[in-house]
């Protein structure tokens, strides 16, 4: 087997082909998935909006309402839902950077009064078996039906009125911190929803 | 390039008697970091099985086209080019996987073992061999950190593959599923392994 000598044509030659066949060939991949991962995302949206949302009828993917914050580094998205014309809640993604492996981004579905109709947990990194537990029906639950004007978003050791996950409390307190930030955008511009009733 | 090497050890020696993790200790960032489950192991060690049979192929293929000053940027350009092949299907089509695996995806281009079979295996030796190879090397690693998984998973949460056999306030060692759980895991499993097949050796 004779191997190419090293010289400086073969060298810069052999490296050329390399890096445009693997660049053809993670275009082509790439346009191969793009189609797929959008769907994948857009049902995730759609199934937490259906299971944090009273019963709606708008199409909210396309009716999101994005807000500038200082607080967060994207926007906020709003999704305001009505049934027949009438305003039935809204869905706000809330978000902190605080958990145990960072970002931590949850659903969170309001009712008109204010209070908490339910909450989905959307993108977390935290350690399997402890944190995680967050998406489970026994920690979530808690929070449905409670209005955080007197309820205290916190957890017990910190003075609020949330039961921490066991062995997760920088967990639990960064989910919390999360649908305290959903609550304040969603109080901020609750009246604004109401008015765009289409 | 005489054909001398007997192909059943070939395959067989990245399983046992060359095992990636508990003989060699290659790779040991995405051991240590993900098999905090039997699952995300398992997900791991086959993401690393593809990519690493992908790469041992395409280098035994053109190895005789690649001037060795260059070799290394060459491999490490096609083994780029597999992880996020890889990475672009698995957000496509197992979102929930590609969630749970996280950073350790992209980290999969710098996992020693993948570098280290097309310098050391693929680079001098035929197709056939170099598939057989990273076929064995490949299904180590899956058999290690899926063991290493189910290890932590039972003793740090009392399931296996998400299946819980403890009541839900049951105490589990903790501590296995956080990463100090996982170098001691890892120790006491690679003990027990060399252990064992030392009698057979």
């Amino acid at each position: 087997m004779s191997k190419k000598e090293s010289t400086f044509l073969n060298m810069a030659l052999s490296l050329i082909v390399i890096t445009l066949v693997a660049g053809f060939s993670l275009g082509f991949v790439n346009n191969l998935t793009l189609a797929p991962k959008a769907e994948a995302k857009l049902a995730k949206k759609v199934n937490a909006l259906k299971a944090v949302l009273p019963e709606f009828d708008n199409d909210l993917v396309s009716e999101v309402v994005r807000i500038k914050t200082t607080v967060a580094k994207d926007s906020v998205e709003v999704y305001p839902a009505f049934k027949s014309g009438k305003f039935v809640g809204a869905a706000v993604i809330g978000a902190s950077e605080k958990g145990f492996s960072g970002l931590v981004k949850i659903m969170v579905g309001f009712k008109p009064d204010g209070s908490i109709q339910n909450i989905v947990v959307l993108e977390q990194k935290e350690t399997p078996g402890l944190g995680t537990k967050m998406k489970e029906e026994k920690f979530l639950g808690q929070f449905r039906d409670k209005n955080p004007s007197d309820y205290n978003l916190k957890v017990s050791k910190d003075g609020g009125e949330v039961d921490a996950l066991t062995g997760a409390t920088i967990s639990s307190r960064a989910f919390t911190e999360a649908a305290q930030s959903a609550y304040d955008e969603y109080m901020k511009i609750k009246d604004s929803l109401t008015k765009s009733n289409n | 390039m005489a054909n001398t090497i007997d192909q059943k050890q070939n395959f067989l020696k990245g399983i046992v008697k060359e095992n990636p993790i508990f003989v060699m200790l290659l790779g040991m960032c995405p051991t240590l970091g993900v098999t905090s489950s039997a699952f995300n192991g398992f997900g791991m060690g086959v993401a690393t099985l593809f990519v690493l049979l992908m790469s041992n192929t395409v280098v035994s293929l053109v190895k005789s086209q690649i001037p060795s000053k260059v070799r290394i940027p060459a491999f490490i350009i096609i083994i780029a080019s597999f992880v996020t092949i890889v990475e672009m299907v698995l957000e496509a089509f197992i979102p929930f996987l590609y969630e749970q695996l996280g950073i350790f995806i992209p980290l999969i281009v710098v996992n020693c073992l993948i570098l280290g079979r097309a310098e050391a295996f693929a680079s001098k030796n035929d197709l056939k061999s170099s598939v057989l190879d990273a076929l064995g090397m490949g299904l180590g690693f899956v058999l290690a950190l899926t063991v290493l998984g189910i290890t932590r998973e039972i003793l740090g949460n009392g399931s296996i593959f998400d299946y819980k056999f403890v009541s839900e306030d049951a105490n589990t060692f903790i501590l296995f599923i956080l990463p100090p759980g996982a170098f001691i895991a890892l120790a006491y499993l690679s003990i027990l392994f060399n252990k064992l097949t030392a009698k057979t050796a």
